[in-house]
């Protein structure tokens, strides 16, 4: 027998990262609260009708909707909740030439460095489930909003690329907490702010890497989970569910 | 080495006559072969160099005012408000910034080949045009900086992408392409000024000594004090081509990288593994065509160049476009032909949008100018020696290279894997920044043909030195004797 050293490519099932989602498409009824709660919990700003309406908004998570057919006979397709995918070998890391797109060891997560990015946009080029926002102006915030800041979070200028950090903030002051009362995060003490705001519970977030957790549950449960694209190798940490 | 071995074409009436004639027509048809003495050609040169039209400085003018507003105060204004004001937007992270990128390293590849392939080939007629050849080089380069450093969301950061030391330890990623990109294209810009200097220094030393006044100071300074011993000539040469054979992998190298910012990325369309050579021979196709449009403006508008650069030149450079063409378009064709065959869903999607989607007149008119009309015009000798037809042959050569380009960056970006965020590109203020860095581009070369001997006479002199008429019986041969 030759021994060919075939080395085992990893696909996204077999990839055991920290951090994870569980999205359920079924229970999602496309209401956006998601879209709204992850703009407030992240600073994330107003680019107005006319910009949204060119491909410039950023809101860190979109509602996919698609129909097949020609109007009237349509078919809508469920609604298909997308942010970073968080991959554990992500596509956009190795092509920043400043270092701005970096994996976080301790938390398994894709981090963007916004005081590090100088907008080449090549990350952005080159994330396959194009969700990375980039600040094509410095947009002015309407009033109120403008007196609505989430102190936890910084603000990004113009030139600078943004994404999903699976609201980092929350992870860290949850392990905080938990570390100054001299214990381990516990699952459900804290979830992501689309998790939060969701109100079919559509969206479920947790630690993938222990199975007693919800999220792992929730994708052994229902046992057909879908990660997109990783065919190409990425690695993502976010379960899809659908049509059952 | 062999000549032109030019036979009688009639029976000759009166032999002696014909004979002499065939020589004129010699002399007539080739600049090798029709030598001046030095200090006329000299003077020539020097002439062109001063006598300046009006025209020139209205032209001057005109330009000096699209690059103050086109490049400066667009930018200024770019910087200052954001990207807003440009078209990229999402998936099209990148739009015409690199499209002219791109063309400009395409642009700037033709000088090279032109000087230094031919150079170490000691290709005869390339002598009169090497340095209106070199000089694109280094100004399309410029020019490709501008577009790279306009295109960042944050340009005044731009020191970040060095490698300098900081009390941080932070480095550039050496993953990433465009850090390659950075690195390959700094060491053409040094690599090729130095091998524009280099031939340049006999004659800024032929310049310096016949000016006065200012001029007199620059080319002093300039020619760093050479006075054409023997000595003088051997380190000469020897640099030069210790250069000429240096540069040519390095021009490979640069736009092979520039390739690879595109290859390397994982988007249908663009993880090409042929793309390297590709956008080689591309650039080579742009850039010839730009070289013969150079030199069709300099011989029409400047004083004695028809005297050296002749149709012989238009006619050998064409003859280097049809196969560039005809390489291009066996590049274009296997990079086509491989991605359809591979059969993959988003590939396949793309190349029915690049053909029957909103931009299909882009992909069929950028086939229609790269490879259809060079092939039906450049085939012929009267033609590819007609300054103005090659004029337009290279234009059109340019505009769709500079499609093809647009295709390959904000067409290609349109869509992707994420039929969700499909959406067009229109460009914004890239475009008269585009202009801006098109009339900076001929803004320097003018500058520049006011200031140094276009004409590298020395390359001239020694060549025409080289080449005799010698008469064998009745045949008239043309020897070339090895003088380097």
């Amino acid at each position: 027998m030759i021994d060919l050293k075939v080395t085992e490519i990893k696909m996204g099932e077999e990839h055991v990262g920290k951090w994870g989602m569980v999205i359920d498409q079924d229970m999602c009824t496309g209401c956006q609260a998601c879209v709204a709660a992850c703009a407030m919990e992240n600073n994330i700003t107003f680019v107005g009708e006319k910009d949204s309406g060119y491909g410039r908004s950023m809101h860190w998570i979109r509602i996919e909707r698609f129909w097949q057919g020609e109007y009237p006979e349509i078919k809508m397709t469920p609604n298909q909740p997308m942010m970073c995918q968080q991959c554990g070998s992500a596509t956009c890391e190795p092509v920043c030439p400043a270092f701005a797109t970096v994996h976080s060891q301790a938390e398994q997560l894709n981090l963007q460095v916004y005081n590090r990015c100088v907008g080449t946009r090549y990350c952005a080029n080159n994330c396959p489930y194009q969700v990375r926002s980039f600040n094509w102006r410095d947009y002015k915030r309407p009033e109120p909003l403008a007196n609505q800041f989430n102190p936890d979070v910084t603000v990004r200028r113009r030139g600078v690329m943004e994404k999903c950090t699976f609201c980092i903030q929350r992870i860290h002051k949850a392990e905080d907490k938990a570390k100054s009362e001299g214990r381990e995060v516990v699952d459900g003490e804290f979830t992501t702010a689309c998790a939060q705001a969701c109100p079919a519970t559509a969206i479920t977030f947790g630690r993938v890497d222990d199975p007693e957790s919800l999220v792992s549950q929730l994708a052994r449960r229902h046992g057909h989970g879908v990660k997109h694209l990783e065919e190409l190798g990425t690695l993502p940490n976010v379960t899809y569910f659908k049509g059952g | 080495m062999t000549g032109y071995n030019k036979k009688e074409e009639k029976a000759p009436a009166g032999v002696h006559h014909h004979e002499s004639h065939g020589e004129e027509h010699l002399r007539e048809q080739h600049l090798m072969l029709d030598p001046l003495p030095r200090g006329q050609m000299n003077e020539m040169v020097m002439e062109s160099m001063h006598e300046t039209s009006w025209k020139f400085w209205v032209v001057f003018a005109i330009l000096s005012v699209i690059v103050a507003y086109g490049l400066f105060f667009s930018w200024g204004k770019m910087i200052a408000e954001g990207l807003g004001i440009a078209g990229v937007n999402r998936p099209s992270y990148w739009g015409i910034f690199l499209v002219n990128t791109v063309f400009w390293i395409g642009i700037s590849h033709a000088g090279t080949f032109i000087s230094a392939i031919l150079r170490v080939f000691r290709a005869e007629f390339r002598r009169p045009f090497t340095r209106a050849a070199e000089l694109m080089t280094t100004f399309g380069l410029v020019q490709a900086g501008f577009s790279i450093f306009m295109h960042m969301g944050r340009v005044w950061l731009f020191y970040w992408l060095l490698p300098y030391p900081n009390e941080r330890m932070l480095w550039p990623n050496l993953h990433s392409p465009l850090s390659w990109d950075l690195i390959a294209i700094t060491t053409y810009l040094l690599s090729s000024t130095m091998y524009l200097f280099l031939p340049l220094i006999p004659d800024l030393a032929m310049a310096r000594d016949r000016s006065t006044g200012w001029r007199k100071t620059f080319y002093k300074v300039l020619a760093l004090g050479f006075r054409g011993t023997e000595g003088e000539w051997a380190h000469l040469r020897n640099a030069m081509n210790i250069f000429a054979w240096a540069i040519i992998p390095v021009m490979f190298s640069v736009h092979t990288i520039v390739s690879w910012d595109f290859a390397a990325a994982t988007r249908p369309g663009w993880n090409s593994s042929i793309f390297g050579p590709y956008f080689v021979i591309g650039a080579l196709h742009s850039g010839m065509g730009a070289v013969i449009m150079v030199l069709a403006v300099v011989r029409g508008t400047m004083k004695n160049m028809k005297y050296f650069i002749r149709p012989e030149h238009f006619d050998a450079i064409g003859k280097l476009m049809l196969l560039i063409s005809m390489g291009w378009a066996y590049f274009f064709f296997n990079d086509y032909m491989v991605q359809w065959y591979g059969g993959d869903k988003w590939t396949h999607q793309l190349l029915h949008f690049h053909e029957e989607g909103p931009m299909g007149w882009m992909w069929l008119s950028m086939l229609v100018f790269n490879i259809v009309i060079p092939w039906a015009v450049l085939w012929n000798r009267k033609w590819r020696s007609t300054p103005w037809i090659v004029f337009i042959v290279g234009l059109l050569i340019n505009v769709g290279m500079w499609f093809e380009r647009y295709i390959i960056i904000p067409v290609s970006l349109s869509i992707n894997r994420m039929p969700f965020t499909w959406r067009l590109y229109h460009p914004g203020i890239e475009i008269p920044l585009g202009i801006g860095t098109l009339a900076f581009f001929i803004l320097l070369y003018m500058a520049a043909s006011r200031l140094i001997p276009l004409v590298p006479v020395w390359e001239v002199q020694e060549g025409q030195m080289a080449h005799e008429l010698k008469k064998f019986g009745r045949e008239t041969v043309v020897s070339v004797s090895e003088l380097e």
